[in-house]
This record gives structure tokens, sequence and C-alpha cells, in this order.
């Protein structure tokens, strides 16, 4: 008789995805067990009672013909598959499905729609489209993660223009484009405009390249825009007006960000556009909006969910300032707020109203709040769960976070004064006082004037679920402040106690030791920046051998040489990237590494004005940055940038 | 000041600069990244060697670690932002002192200071007055001279009630208050 299967998926933490399916037939309610030896992302097993199972399909089958894995496949028609890879939203669990057999390959690239590249060098763009052919949303990333603190020169490469080209060419109806530390032309915002009819959403992050002339092509060009997105980019002001180029048409905007942007916008643009856009849910606004078109603005968009204001300078005691209060009030969807780059703090008090339901809050650019305004600002903020400030907050008022702040998930503390070296206000106090107060926290980034282990020890033992631990002393070589020892064992504890710790950025007086504890303990470690830390060779040995998932690695004057970077150069396939500047490698070494691996990119920047006539095996290497690639070296590469 | 390397940005205000610093305090500015790294890998490297080298105590080269190619790493639109004015650092922060009676007003540079006991010190040897000690609950008492100054909104406040910080940055204008006028 016939036998009824229920197909079940479920995703498992460490083992990828599964397959649950059950038998079922008119006469046997219970499950029967079917192991399928060779692969070890599919189970067949009665798994009822695990409770995130998703029921995706019921197919018939003879009973007889369950025994087989393969026949298994003929039963799964590839409209099932499909449905069932819909399920699976992270690249990961997708890269994972395509391995398992040619068919759920060749499904799983007709039917994926967004694409994740880590590394453009990694893949050309014409490939890219040949195997994803239905791509709709594409994310790229540039430039090492170095060149955020100039040790990249910005012609070094990473253009998003032959991407665009690529995709014009190759008919991909693309929807979305997110990029990071890409260079972005005016001329490539111009075609993506002009190319893509359905063109949705554009979030730029940490790029350069393209002025407001080429906003004003997107504004003009894409009808249905839904989100433009633009985070920290360094973008040249063409004064053209580019947000009145939006048309009356334009009704779609979700998300609109340029907080970035020096120039001034044409206000009554703003606010006609934010009037017709009523699903707009995150607006976020530069300098250049003052206080009053704020106001007028909040009055047409109460529905708001994300809010960056832009100067928020007034006279607290004007009637707009009183009208501004009122609009607050009314925005009770408000859960993200940011901006205050100029700020009167007595006008403050106006947001106090929304405070409550606030789960994000970044005041990291608003240098003109003092420490007793923010405190008082916080005491109001119980549920946030993000916040973002400098470290004018001193620890006392990071002791006010940690008794306010109780739903604390991720917490970032930056350097107010950077050019002077001991005037900042943060210490390892406030760190503890954090750590205890705040025990859903598992990602933070802090920037202090001196650190010690006793208080790494007890963060770690207060906090065991740190994701990201990102800790930058102002002086990059400071002892323990108390002990005047290196940081070695507190970072170790840090790595014992957080088990699932995804990225580590280290800091202080560090030798090998702590790269030992690196290697044993840091297992689901994927991304390691050191700077100034270590003794020899045995320090990225450690970690070489010891982190097993290790995706990125970043390296500044550390005294690690050839014989580590040697030692496994298979290791780099399993790797995005390598970045060793300042070290001890030499370019004999980087030659021997870049003719061994072929499938590695090994670039040699170099900055010098005098190009030796001889160059010398033997010379270290100032930059050096390797990455894995299937498409050979990039024919982009500057002069000063060198592909062995 | 012909020793001094001439940055493209500087305005050469080095050379006509009044500063009330210790001789041998200048910046040194450097303009090739890569001798900036070089020279701190070895600073780095001979601290490493000294244990008791405290953080506070680099009293003799506070500058050359703030000028490590990429330390502390924050992303340059950050550091554009945050701290837009790198020449105003570079220049003082210089304000006009007016005492009443006096017939001409004298200027002070702000940055110099490290407190407000230096710069009521200072006023006190320019003005050739005795000003006092400060007090929350009764300002300057027992000298017939209060220090105030105008803030960033117009208002005119006492010196000493708010943090030093906040006092240099909204600090526009110092004026010695005398007599009657000075008693609150």
């Amino acid at each position: 008789m016939d036998t009824y299967i229920n197909i079940y998926i479920e995703r498992e933490r460490d083992r990828g995805f599964g397959f649950f399916l059950t038998e079922l037939s008119d006469y046997n309610r219970s499950g029967s067990n079917l192991k399928v030896e060779d692969n070890p992302e599919l189970y067949f097993g009665p798994k009822i009672f695990r409770s995130s199972l998703h029921l995706i399909g019921s197919a018939r089958v003879k009973k007889d013909q369950m025994r087989s894995f393969q026949s298994m496949l003929n039963y799964f028609p590839e409209e099932v598959l499909e449905h069932v890879f819909d399920f699976l939203t992270s690249h990961r669990d997708r890269n994972a499905v395509s391995l398992v057999c040619k068919s759920w390959y060749a499904v799983e690239r007709f039917s994926r729609e967004k694409v994740f590249i880590g590394n453009c060098y990694a893949i050309s763009p014409d490939r890219l489209i040949a195997r994803f052919p239905r791509v709709r949303s594409l994310t790229l990333k540039g430039k090492p993660h170095f060149a955020d603190f100039n040790l990249v020169p910005h012609d070094w490469g990473g253009y998003v223009q032959p991407w665009i080209e690529s995709m014009v060419k190759g008919g991909v109806n693309l929807e979305e484009l997110r990029l990071k530390r890409m260079l972005v032309s005016d001329e490539s915002l111009e075609l993506l405009a002009n190319s893509f009819p359905n063109f949705k959403s554009l979030v730029l992050v940490s790029c350069e390249g393209f002025t407001t002339d080429g906003l004003a092509a997107i504004a003009s060009n894409c009808r249905f825009l839904r989100e433009l997105d633009l985070q920290e980019n360094e973008v040249e002001d063409r004064r053209g007006q580019w947000l009145s180029r939006f048309p009356d048409s334009c009704t779609s905007l979700v998300s609109l960000n340029f907080a970035c942007l020096k120039g001034e916008v044409n206000l009554a643009s703003l606010e006609r556009l934010v009037a017709r856009c009523c699903n707009l849910r995150s607006l976020r606004v530069n300098h250049a909006v003052p206080l009053d078109a704020l106001q007028r603005i909040l009055a047409q968009a109460p529905q708001l969910v994300d809010l960056g204001t832009g100067s928020f300078v007034h006279d607290p005691d004007s009637e707009s300032y009183n009208k501004l209060e009122t609009s607050m009030q009314k925005c009770t969807s408000i859960t993200s707020l940011s901006g205050f780059l100029d700020v009167t703090a007595r006008c403050l008090p106006a947001i106090y109203s929304i405070c409550r339901h606030l789960t994000t809050l970044n005041l990291s650019y608003a240098p003109g709040i003092y420490s007793d305004e923010l405190v008082k600002l916080i005491c109001h903020c119980n549920k946030l769960e993000r916040l973002l400030v400098l470290d004018t907050i001193g620890d006392k008022g990071l002791g006010v976070v940690a008794s306010t702040c109780k739903e604390l998930q991720e917490l970032r503390v930056f350097p107010s004064d950077i050019y002077v070296v001991g005037n900042a206000s943060v210490t390892e106090e406030g760190l503890v006082a954090i750590s205890a107060g705040c025990p859903k926290l598992n990602s933070i980034l802090y920037f202090c004037q001196q650190m010690t282990n006793a208080a790494l020890i007890t963060v770690a033992k207060n906090c065991p679920n740190f994701i990201r631990f990102r800790l930058c002393t102002l002086n990059p070589t400071v002892p323990d402040a108390v002990t005047m020892q290196p940081l070695d064992e507190g970072f170790g504890a840090i790595v014992k106690s957080c088990k699932g710790l995804k990225r580590l950025s280290v800091s202080g007086l560090l030798t090998d030791q702590v790269f030992l504890y690196f290697g044993r303990y840091a297992k689901q470690l994927e991304m390691l920046s050191i700077a100034f830390a270590g003794d020899s060779d045995k320090g990225m040995l450690y970690v070489l051998n010891g982190c097993k998932k290790l995706k990125k690695l970043e390296i500044r004057d550390s005294p690690f040489g050839n014989v580590a970077l040697l030692a496994d150069m298979g290791k780099y396939e399993t790797m995005r990237s390598l970045w060793m500047s300042s070290c001890e490698v030499t370019l004999g070494a980087c030659k021997t590494l870049a003719q061994k691996m072929p499938k590695l990119n090994v670039e040699i920047i170099n900055e010098s004005d005098q190009m030796e006539d001889s160059v010398d095996d033997k010379q270290k290497v100032e930059k050096m940055y390797l990455y894995r690639t299937l498409v050979g070296p990039r024919k982009d590469a500057p002069d000063f940038v060198w592909t062995l | 000041m012909e020793g001094i390397m001439s940055h493209e940005n500087d305005l050469n205000l080095k050379a006509t600069e009044l500063r009330l610093g210790l001789p041998g305090t200048d910046e040194p500015t450097s303009k090739n990244n890569k001798r900036a790294a070089n020279e701190l890998v070895e600073d780095s490297e001979l601290l490493k060697g000294k244990s008791d080298a405290k953080a506070g105590d680099i009293e003799t080269a506070p500058a050359s670690k703030s000028q490590i190619v990429g330390w502390p790493p924050v992303r340059s639109y950050r550091k554009n932002v945050v701290q837009p004015k790198k020449t105003e650092a570079e220049t003082g922060n210089y304000v006009k002192v007016s005492m009443d009676g006096a017939p001409y007003l004298r200027k002070i540079d702000l940055k110099i200071y490290k407190g407000y006991q230096e710069l009521l010190k200072a006023l006190e040897n320019m003005f050739k007055l005795t000003i006092g000690e400060y007090s929350e609950r009764e300002g300057y008492k027992g000298s017939e001279y209060a220090p105030a100054y105008e803030d960033k909104d117009g208002d005119l406040m006492l010196v000493g009630d708010v943090p030093w910080d906040m006092f240099i940055s909204t600090c526009k204008r110092l004026r010695i208050m005398r007599g009657s006028e000075a008693t609150a």
C-alpha cells in the first residue's frame, strides 16, 4: 500500500540544516528510521518532537522505494525543493545545500535571489551572473577593513562599475544593491538608475567617489525606490538640489538616510517628500536640517520607527520648540534615535518622551552632549538594546547605563578626543560596571584609556555570551594599569569564557601567550584584529593552527614573519583574507606563497615614492593583502599594487 | 623656527605664536606615513621592555602617540565629524579677558591650562590681583574680584561651576568683575 511522507525542515546549529521525513501510512502512524550514511546534511527519522519543524510538503511514494536515498530525490519535484530552499535565507545554508548533489546545486542556483560577496575580487561579475541568473539582491564588499584607518590608499580598488555593467549586459532584474568600502562613481549610479526598472534599495556604507549628482540620478529615475541608505560615505556636494529630484509621483520611500551629506538640501522638498511617502519608517537627516524643519517633518510622519536628527539647536523657550515637543510625543513608534551633531543641551528634554521606547540610541556623533545631560537622557531609556556613545559619558555614566539598561545587548564607546591622549574619560571600571549590570550584553566596542587583567577576567565571568569583543586602548601597547603586566591573562579569560566569540580585536601590551590562548579556546572565532602585539612567529602560528573557523585575520606592526606566514599555506584558502602591515614578512616569502598557491592573490602595496631598481627578496614588505579568489590576479590594480 | 618641517596645511602660525608652554614641546608633524609607523614600532618596542612605564607617564612625547597612522582605529569619517577642526587644536583657543576698570583687554589661550587653578593663577598674575578660592556655595569669597565668562548662549556665568572640559569648549570670553557687582 502507498505511504505518505511528510517533509520537514529544521535548522540545527552546528550541523547545518536537516530534513526530517516521517513515514505515515494509513495504518502506521509512527515513524521509522532510515539512515543515510554519506551525507551528514540530511537525516531521516522520527523527529516530530523537535519544536522548530516546518512542514513543507507531502509526497506519495511506494513503500519499498523509500529505502534508497536517490529515489527519495526523484520524488521531490523541483518545486518542492525550491519551496524547501525558500526557508534557507542565510547564504551559508544555501552554499551548503548546493554542495549536496548536482540536482540540488541546479535547483538552488536558479532559485537564489540574494547573493553575498564578501570580497569583490574573489569572483568576477560574469561568473556570478552565470551561476545565479535570477539574482535580485547583491551585497559586495571591497577594500580590506584596515582601509577604514588610512592604511590603504584611496584608489586601491573595489570599483562597482564592472558589476553594474555585467548585470546590465546579463539582463539581471536588480532590485537591491548593498556596498561596503567600494568606489562608486556618478557614472555607476547613473547606469544603475537607468538600467533596472524595478530597483528598490541602495545601501552604501563607507563608500566614496560619488557626488550628489549621482544621488540626483537615483532620485529622479528609480521609480519604485524604497530605500536610500547612505552610511558614513565621503560624498562631494555639488549643490544640485538632489533631493528635489524625487518626482511628485514618488511615494514608495520606506527608508531615507542622508546624515553623512555635508551640503544643504531643499527643506520644502524634503517636507513634501515626507508628506507623500506614508510608508516612511526610517528617516535620518543631515546637519543642514534645522530643528524647526524637523518639527514640521515629524508632524507629517508620526509613524516613523527610526529617526536621525539634524541640527538640534534652538531656543528652548520658543514656540517652535514647544511644537517640537508636541510632535515628538505623537511619534510613539520611534525605537531608534541618532544624530544630534549640533545640539543645545537644553533642547534635549523634548526627546524624553520617546526615550522609554528606544531600543537603539546612537549619540556617538554628538560631542555637544556632555556627561550630565547624557546621563539624564539615558535614565529614561530602560528598554535600550543598542547604545553608541562617546567616552565623555565617563565611568560614572556607564554606571548609570548599567543600572538602567537591563536589556542592553550591544555597547560602543568611541573616543571623543583623538589627538590628545590623556584626556579620555573611560577606564576598566566602566566596562566592569556594564558587564555586571547588563546580563544580555553580547557585543562591545570599547575605546579606553587603560585596562587591567582583573577587569577583563571579571567581565569574562559576568558576560560569557560575547559574540563580538573589541577593545582599543588609546595607547596601543599599554600594560595592565595596576600590575604593569601584559594583558594576556585578561584576553585569555575572555576567549576561554565566551565560547561563541566570533569577532575579536585586541590591544595593549600583549605577548605570544595571549595567542596561545586564542588558538586553544577561540574555536568559533571568525575575525581577529591584532596591532602592536606578540613577540615572535609563534604567536601567529598559535592562531593559524588553533582557530579553525578563522575567516579574516588582520595584523599590523607585530613581529610575525616568514616562518608563520608559510607554515600552513593551505589555511589561507579556507579564509577570506589576510592583511599584514609593518610586520617581518619579506618579499621573498610572499613570492613563495604566491607561487605555491595559485588560488590566492598576494598583493603588495608599496607607496614609497622611490621605486627601487633592484628589488631585494630579503626586503621587508610594508603592506601585504592576500585573499582567495577564483579568478586570478585582478586587472584593475593601480601602480602601487603589485600582485605576485 | 627654521628646523620645523612645513606642512602644506600649516598656517605657519608657529613662527609668530605666543606660547606659555615649556620649551621643546612642539608637536612633530610627520609627512611620510611610513616613517611615522617605523618610528613608533621602535617606540613600542622600547615600551615593551619598560615594565615600569606608567600609562600616564608620557609627558615627554604625548603628541607622538597620537601621530601613529591609523591609531586609535577610528574611521576618518568619524574623526572629521567629531573633531572637525584640527587646525584649531594646533593654534590654540584664545579668548578675550576684560577687567572692570582696565583700559584695555588681554587675550589668553585656554588650551595651555590644565584646570581652573592654573587659569586663575595666570589671571592673578596678568592683572596683579587676588581672586581667592572657589566654593560652590559662596563663589569667590574674600576677594573683591570674581572671574566670570560669557558662554555659547551669551549668558554671563561664574567661572568654576562646570567641569573644566565643558568650560573651555563653551567659554567665549572672560570678564573679571569687581566690587559690588562681583558679590552675589
